[in-house]
């Protein structure tokens, strides 16, 4: 009977892992040890009724990940209370924890779960006490934040990402970025159409092939709404842009010209698109009207001109151009189009992008030879290198400007990393399978 | 041709070799006569005779095989070893103006994907360029760039980067 009982709970686990392809790991290389320690206290599950995501392990990883926390290692915490108000503070203090995470998973009748979560802050004092679920709290605990919900099962997990983003926001003052998503291309060269465009959660998790194809696929970006992509296809052996929307599937080449088709960038207002055309002899910045697909040209030069990006006032773009000798990053205001050149330092600076408050510019940078992730103060000009891996392109910035995506080689396979944009965390995100390139983070979705 | 004779003369010797072990042995058994065993005749001729127009066409041919140029790194200059072989898809394109090609230009992984589009367009373009001044037509050349998107070599080191850095002259596509 036992065995039996095994069998149907390994049925239950079993059903609610997705397929493992193309899943994204994560192994931190650097910047664990400055991470404030918290602690993460396993979900009470009442009721009998095991729920089927861990929700306290999606927060663990989720704040892990973040790189500005360190949750405290299950096998070490000193108990594990279900409520604030049963927090012993004194062995949190001991150990040195800032934040201890408490909660609880509880099964309605109808399906649904009941999750509430409670954030204890072990070195302040609350002397008053406080009213929790219209109940006095005995003084002495803190409590920084506190909330319940009703949660449909399938939402568990969506929830757990919510509560990650409370408990981020609540400790660091930043709105957090979990309950977002991450576009990327994956070549499995093994397959009929290697070429795939996988839309997953941030942390990895669902990824979900939107488009597969046996040409290249390139530069997803995401629409200001996180509702579309436009990325670039060579579907028929020739260049296109295309526009795609995430959740109806509705798709639409919205340039085909004779040339280069590339490098799509939304207007904030989701509006337009800049991109780099070729039809006039040699790649130049246009902009595209989304509704009537008009076009006009933004740069006139016998160089290569690409790589648009809206500075987030949506008053100029930046772009590439290597109209001095060298790719370097240049800006053009969109009332007078006159161009100014932006970068000075290293030979090679390209593919920029900017944090959502247009102070910093992200973009791939070589000072001599190797070509990293470097991030750009935009009043003072200085730069930063990010990165120490090898090959190193296409960054994308987290919606809360903490974090950036990027592509490079790790062990001689292409993959994900990840970099803050302090330069204090580090991580390699390793696929289970093939090349992951062109990684692109959405805007918040809620 | 040196080498044909050479044989020849070779297989002359050893039948005059056998030949004359052969008539040892019959000296040797005087009761007995053996008849010598017949020597197949041995003939060569000479390949047929080609026009010179022939050879030149073949030469053409010949020269054409080779339809991947190579380039430096970030660069689009068309390296001088390559011009002879631009000439004879240049000219043969020209004199067969329903023959059609596409250019295909790549770049090695290292700098954006987005720049590599550019960059491989520029090498496409300078092929182009050549051939339209030897008399190519633009209605017969198609210029697409992959970038960096399809390697012919996957490796991550200078020779698989060289062999990347590439224009492909594609017929029939």
């Amino acid at each position: 009977m036992k065995h039996v009982k095994y069998l149907v709970w390994f049925c239950c686990f079993w059903l609610a892992v997705p397929p493992a392809r193309a899943v994204i790991e994560i192994e931190i290389t650097k910047g664990l040890d400055s991470a404030r320690p918290i602690a993460v206290i396993p979900f009470a599950t009442r009721e009998g009724v095991r729920p089927p995501v861990d929700v306290a392990m999606v927060v663990n990883s989720d704040l892990r990940r973040s790189g500005r926390f360190r949750p405290m290692p299950l096998a070490d915490l000193p108990e594990r209370p279900f409520s604030a108000s049963a927090v012993q503070v004194k062995l949190w203090q001991e150990k040195g924890i800032e934040a201890v995470l408490v909660g609880t998973v509880k099964a309605l009748p109808d399906g649904d779960f009941e999750v509430g979560f409670e954030l204890v802050d072990p070195f302040r004092s609350d002397l008053d006490g406080h009213l929790e679920n219209g109940e006095l709290v005995v003084p002495g605990v803190s409590v920084l934040v506190a909330r319940t919900a009703r949660v449909p099962a399938e939402a568990l997990r969506k929830y757990a990402h919510h509560i990650s983003d409370v408990v981020y926001e609540t400790l660091t003052g930043v709105r957090g970025a979990f309950s977002t998503k991450i576009a990327y291309v994956g070549i499995d060269r093994t397959q009929t159409n290697p070429y795939q465009l996988f839309v997953a959660d941030a942390d990895g998790y669902a990824p979900f092939a939107l488009v597969k194809s046996r040409l290249p696929i390139m530069s997803p970006a995401w629409s200001p709404d996180g509702q579309q992509l436009a990325y670039v296809s060579f579907e028929g052996r020739r260049s296109a842009v295309v526009v795609q929307h995430v959740y109806t599937g509705e798709r639409r080449v919205v340039s085909r010209l004779p040339g280069i088709n590339g490098a799509p960038s939304w207007s904030p207002d989701g509006k337009r698109l800049a991109l780099t055309l070729s039809k006039d002899g040699n790649p130049e910045i246009y902009m595209l009207e989304l509704d009537n697909l008009r076009l006009t040209r933004l740069t006139r030069n016998s160089a290569i001109d690409t790589e648009p990006a809206w500075y987030p006032d949506g008053t100029a773009i930046a772009f590439t151009s290597d109209r001095g000798g060298s790719p370097q990053i240049y800006r053009m205001n969109l009332v007078d189009r006159k161009a100014t050149r932006l970068t000075f330092q290293g030979n090679y600076n390209a593919g920029a992008s900017f944090t959502a408050d247009g102070r910093q510019m992200v973009l791939v940078h070589r000072a001599t030879d190797q070509f990293h992730i470097a991030i750009m103060e935009m009043q003072t000009g200085l730069m930063q290198e990010l990165t120490e891996t090898w090959l190193d392109e296409s960054p994308s910035v987290a919606p809360n400007g903490s974090m950036i995506i990027y592509a490079t080689l790790s062990r001689g396979r292409r993959v994900l990393a990840a970099v803050s944009t302090d330069g204090r965390f580090r991580a390699i995100l390793p696929s289970s399978q093939g090349e992951v390139r062109a990684p692109a983070w959405s805007p918040f979705l809620n | 041709m040196k080498k044909v004779f050479g044989k020849i003369a070779f297989m002359g010797m050893a039948s005059l070799v056998l030949a004359a072990c052969s008539s040892n042995q019959a000296d040797t058994s005087a009761t007995e006569t053996q008849p010598v065993a017949e020597q197949p005749v041995v003939t060569e001729q000479l390949p047929p005779q080609k026009t010179a127009e022939e050879l030149a066409r073949e030469a053409d041919i010949e020269k054409r095989k080779a339809r991947i140029i190579y380039f430096d790194f970030d660069k689009s200059e068309i390296k001088p070893e390559y011009r002879e072989l631009l000439q004879a898809h240049g000219e043969f394109l020209a004199k067969h103006p329903e023959i059609n090609v596409v250019l295909e230009g790549h770049a090695d992984e290292r700098g954006t994907p987005e720049y590599n589009i550019a960059l491989g367009e520029r090498r496409a373009k300078a092929v182009a360029d050549i051939f339209r001044t030897l008399g190519v037509s633009d209605s017969q050349m198609q210029v697409v760039s992959y970038g960096e998107e399809r390697p012919v070599d996957p490796g991550h080191n200078e020779a698989a980067w060289a062999k990347n850095r590439r224009v492909e002259i594609r017929y029939n596509d």
